[in-house]
């Protein structure tokens, strides 16, 4: 069975300050079947935000990129400029991070709104409209008519995320790719924007490719979770199978570091050393220097992805992990389908 | 606003400033009689207190009266009003030139940037040193005497014998305000072609031509009409020197000559005009800025 | 596969290495600027004639072993009046910058140390000086004062403040901000002690930056007013007025003069500006 979106062994490379380049993702593999909510979680600068651009083709000027990436079998970087125009226009649809920013701050919400669903040029003018409205009231923007006249000045963070929704969803895409689409708002707003989006995903039975650093988040809404460090993806696992015995000790080191309602601790677990970037990674393990069990293995011999019941952890000492059973699974919420 | 009241008393005060009597001054250079003297202090008010004077100065000067020129024994305005046009003219034909060789050469470096971005980098940097004079001397030398496509000197008459004479001063008036033009777009343009909205564009399948259009230059205006607009108000100032470089007689060259002969009430009457000139244009950039940004108009309508 | 390449990063930004970042056509720049001072310094010992030598029966030369770049309508050695031309066309611009860099720097830190009204209005008045165009500024200041280079420089020293003052002021606020000033109050140092050895050394490469670049624009501006014949006057030799002087000699054809003279003032206004450009690259990390 072939997936919707299928990343191969992708690995990115941007020209570094002086000379040179730089990796920035490293040997990232990660399927998404159709209809199915995958998380991608990790630290910022672990390289998330390059993952998805180097999906929609958005990488920076000069980024080297190497591996495929598949959607719906097409190879997306062979892609010519009118395919990738058209695939950008109908089949997938992308949540970005800063709906401030991302939006054209001299044109209206309205101009935003229409000129994505017009590309598509399947739709006359009045259905448009019609798909607008729809749409607005479905991501909760009650007066629709008074919002398509503003500017994105004159709304809200939560109200601004909320068109950018309504703009991904407004070409029926297969596929939606979010990039951390609440943290840029406050904490009530993100609840209400996640669940817009989860309720909407379902509905249409979307694909979602979901970035956060929040794990917690993620397996809120995602039925899958790929853990990434430092450009790598070091763990992936159904969601509620997370933090179990087989985890990586990145994981383990995530989940412990979650602060728990309800209980008190004295001290909150950190992780141990500064995070590193992917180019800072020898040929080792990309956690080798953060890692409570490193042995010598861990910083001679990067670790290829092991299979392990709901998912593959890239460790060498899985198995001793094994043993050392500790944190509590996180609550599970999202499936497949 | 301010800055034209605060020029005009400049303007008018610095005959006071300098040791010896504004009387002299204003007789110009030749060695004046006790009695041109006199009549000189007459005419200007010179013996009253120094915001009397001055106050008599501005009011003749909003109602078009500048005084009576002692060099050429005419009233200033006329002399000013005949000359008029044509410095208009020059301004004007120079402000299209810059306008359209300066924004596009600023878009296509920033939107070809591989392509053309260095090489109009490097064309615009030795351009910005190119004064207006030597640009003249460059220009006569090329395109008038050595090709002979166009007159050596004055301003011609009737319309288009007017912009044939006027071609080569305006290209050498003209010529370093492309270049800065051309340098703020590009600078403009490319934050916005960097800008993350772009992005979302591009995400979105936008086309790349709607993307330059919508997104881009649309986005990046303001900056563009600013900088053209303070380059128009300039242009007001670089006349003097285009019109002295091609013999043409316009208010620039009135200044230069008023002012090599030390004729005070015409130097005067022309840097006001030319001053208010300038704070004029650059309302008006203001004005549009406000129009064109959503933001800054529910800014300025508080 | 990469090897572990984890060289201390060069983020260290101290004038120190600043030497060591220039890139080529700074370095163009740098040698034209030093080439063109020594010009001015040496001249009565290199140049080949005195720059005043009129010779009737040499006018109009083309360029020979003799006169390199040839003579003008008078005879005169163009090379000669060049290098002659360097002294009064460059010293015109250094007065104009240093007194403005002066009074630029003054008026910028006190603004930015004293704040509140004064910082504000200090503002306004530099917006109104610098909406007042530079020449025609100069050009009143000869038509009170006369011709010569001292009218045009004074006015045109003045018009250069907000040049310097604006761009200082914004980093003097943002220095004065900074904890280690708080630091340097706390323990009982005067303001103007503070101002002075330590907010105006780090303003320096700032400085620097501005005054260069304000550097080519007064020589571009000094020299359009010694063309309008209203700045240095004959026979001092000056670049401008060759300029000017060679221009009745083109429609003859012959354009030496007037062109040597023009790219020369060309090349320098260019050359600081180039400086000034890759100064404020090595000193901010400006990559523009
Ligand atoms: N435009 C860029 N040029 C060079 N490096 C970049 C650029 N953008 C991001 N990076 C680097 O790429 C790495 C991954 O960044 P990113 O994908 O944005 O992380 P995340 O989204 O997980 O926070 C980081 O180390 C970051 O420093
Ligand atoms: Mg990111």
């Amino acid at each position: 069975m072939s997936a919707l979106l299928s990343i191969d062994r992708l690995r990115v490379e941007l020209p570094a300050a002086k000379k040179g380049m730089r990796t920035v993702i490293h040997d990232v593999s990660l399927d998404v079947q159709a209809g199915e909510a995958v998380g991608l979680v990790g630290e910022s600068g672990s390289g998330k935000s390059m993952t998805t651009r180097a999906v929609m083709r958005l990488l920076p000027e000069g980024a080297r990129l190497s591996g495929e990436i598949r959607f719906d079998g097409i190879s997306i970087p062979g892609m010519d400029r009118r395919a990738l125009r058209r695939w950008r226009a109908t089949r997938v649809g992308m949540i970005f991070q800063d709906p401030r920013a991302h939006i054209n701050p001299v044109r209206t919400i309205g101009d935003f709104l229409f000129e994505g669903v017009m590309l598509d040029g399947r739709l006359s003018t009045s259905q448009a409209r019609e798909r607008i409205s729809h749409l607005m009231r479905a991501v909760g923007i009650a007066d629709v008519d008074r919002r398509l006249n503003q500017y994105p000045h004159e709304l809200s963070g939560g109200l601004l995320q909320r068109v950018m929704i309504a703009a991904a969803l407004t070409t029926e895409p297969e596929l939606l790719l979010a990039d951390e689409p609440t943290t840029a708002l406050d904490v009530t707003t993100q609840e209400e924007v996640i669940a817009i989006i989860d309720e909407l995903r379902r509905e249409r039975g979307l694909a979602m490719l979901f970035i956060t650093h929040d794990l917690d988040l993620a397996a809120a809404v995602c039925g899958r979770i790929a853990v990434m460090y430092a450009g790598s993806i070091v763990e992936e696992q159904k969601a509620d199978a997370l933090g179990l015995a087989t985890s990586h000790p990145y994981t383990k080191g995530l989940l412990a570091a979650r602060p728990e309602l309800g209980r008190r601790e004295r001290r909150l677990q950190t992780i141990e050393g500064r995070p590193i970037s992917a180019f800072e990674v020898g040929d080792g393990c990309a956690f080798a220097t953060r890692c409570p069990r490193v042995r010598d293995r861990c910083r001679q011999e990067r670790p290829a992805p092991t299979q392990v019941p709901g998912g593959r952890v890239a460790c060498h000492f899985i198995d001793f992990i094994d043993a050392a059973a500790g944190s509590p699974a996180v609550g599970s919420g999202g499936g497949t389908r | 606003m301010t800055t034209l009241g605060v020029a005009s008393v400049v303007i008018y005060g610095a005959m006071f400033i300098v040791p010896g009597d504004p009387a002299t001054l204003l007789v110009g250079g030749s060695k004046p009689n006790p009695e041109a003297l006199a009549a000189v202090r007459r005419q200007f008010h010179l013996d009253d207190p120094f915001w009397q004077s001055y106050l008599r100065w501005l009011s003749g000067a909003v109602r078009g009266d500048f005084g009576v020129s002692l060099v050429y024994r005419s009233p200033v305005s006329d002399l000013i009003a005949s000359r008029a046009l044509t410095t208009i003219l020059l301004v004007a034909y120079a402000a299209i030139v810059i306008v359209i060789a300066g924004v596009g050469l600023g878009v296509l470096a920033a939107w070809k940037e591989k392509r053309a971005g260095v090489v109009i980098t490097m064309a615009t940097t030795v351009m910005m040193g190119a004064p207006t004079f030597v640009m003249a001397v460059i220009f006569v030398a090329v395109f008038a005497t050595g090709l002979g496509w166009f007159p050596v000197f004055g301003a011609g008459s009737g319309l288009t014998d007017r912009l044939w004479h006027l071609t080569l001063p305006a290209f050498a008036l003209a010529f370093s305000w492309i270049a800065y033009v051309a340098q703020v777009t590009r600078a403009a343009v490319r934050d916005e072609i960097r800008s993350e909205h772009v992005d979302t564009a591009h995400a979105r399948g936008v086309p790349e031509r709607l993307i330059l259009r919508r997104h881009v230059l649309r986005n990046a205006s303001g900056p563009i009409l600013t900088v053209s607009g303070l380059t128009v108000a300039g242009l007001f100032a670089g006349t003097a020197v285009a019109e002295q470089a091609f013999g043409i007689n316009g208010i620039g060259a009135l200044l230069v000559e008023s002012a090599a002969k030390q004729d005070l009430a015409i130097v005067q009457a022309i840097s006001l005009v030319l001053v208010a000139a300038f704070v004029v244009v650059n309302m008006l950039v203001d004005l549009c800025n406000a129009l064109l940004d959503p933001r800054a108009a529910g800014r300025a309508a508080r | 596969m990469s090897v572990l390449q984890v060289a201390p990063k060069p983020d260290s930004r101290e004038i120190t290495s600043w030497g060591a970042r220039f890139d080529g056509p700074t370095t163009v720049a740098c040698v034209i600027v030093v080439v063109f001072t020594l010009a001015a310094v040496f001249a009565p010992v290199i140049a080949p004639y005195d720059p005043t030598q009129v010779d009737p029966s040499a006018v109009y030369q083309g360029p020979s072993v003799a006169h390199l770049l040839g003579t003008d309508n008078t005879g005169r050695d163009i090379l000669s009046r060049l290098l002659h031309g360097a002294r009064s066309s460059l010293l015109g611009p250094a007065i104009v910058v240093l007194i403005a860099a002066v009074v630029g720097t003054v008026i910028a830190v006190s603004a930015a140390w004293i704040g509140g009204r004064f910082d504000a209005f200090v503002s306004r008045a530099l917006d109104v000086i610098f909406a007042f165009p530079g020449l025609i500024l100069a050009i009143v200041a000869v038509a009170v004062i006369g011709p010569g280079l001292l009218a045009p420089a004074a006015a045109l020293s003045i018009s250069y403040i907000p040049y310097i003052a604006r761009v200082l002021r914004t980093a003097a606020i943002r220095q004065r901000n900074l904890p280690y000033i708080a630091a340097l109050e706390v323990q009982g140092f005067g303001a103007v002690a503070i101002c002075v050895r330590h907010l105006v050394p780090n303003l320096l490469p700032l400085l620097i930056v501005q005054a260069t670049v304000s550097y080519g624009y007064a020589l571009l501006d000094l020299s359009a007013i010694s063309f309008l014949g209203l700045g240095t006057q004959p026979p001092t030799p000056e670049w401008g007025l060759m300029v000017a002087n060679g221009q009745s000699s083109i429609i003859a054809g012959h354009v030496e003069q007037s062109l040597y003279a023009g790219l020369t003032i060309l090349v320098a206004v260019v050359a600081f500006n180039v400086l000034g450009q890759g100064l404020a690259k090595a000193f901010m990390g400006d990559d523009r």
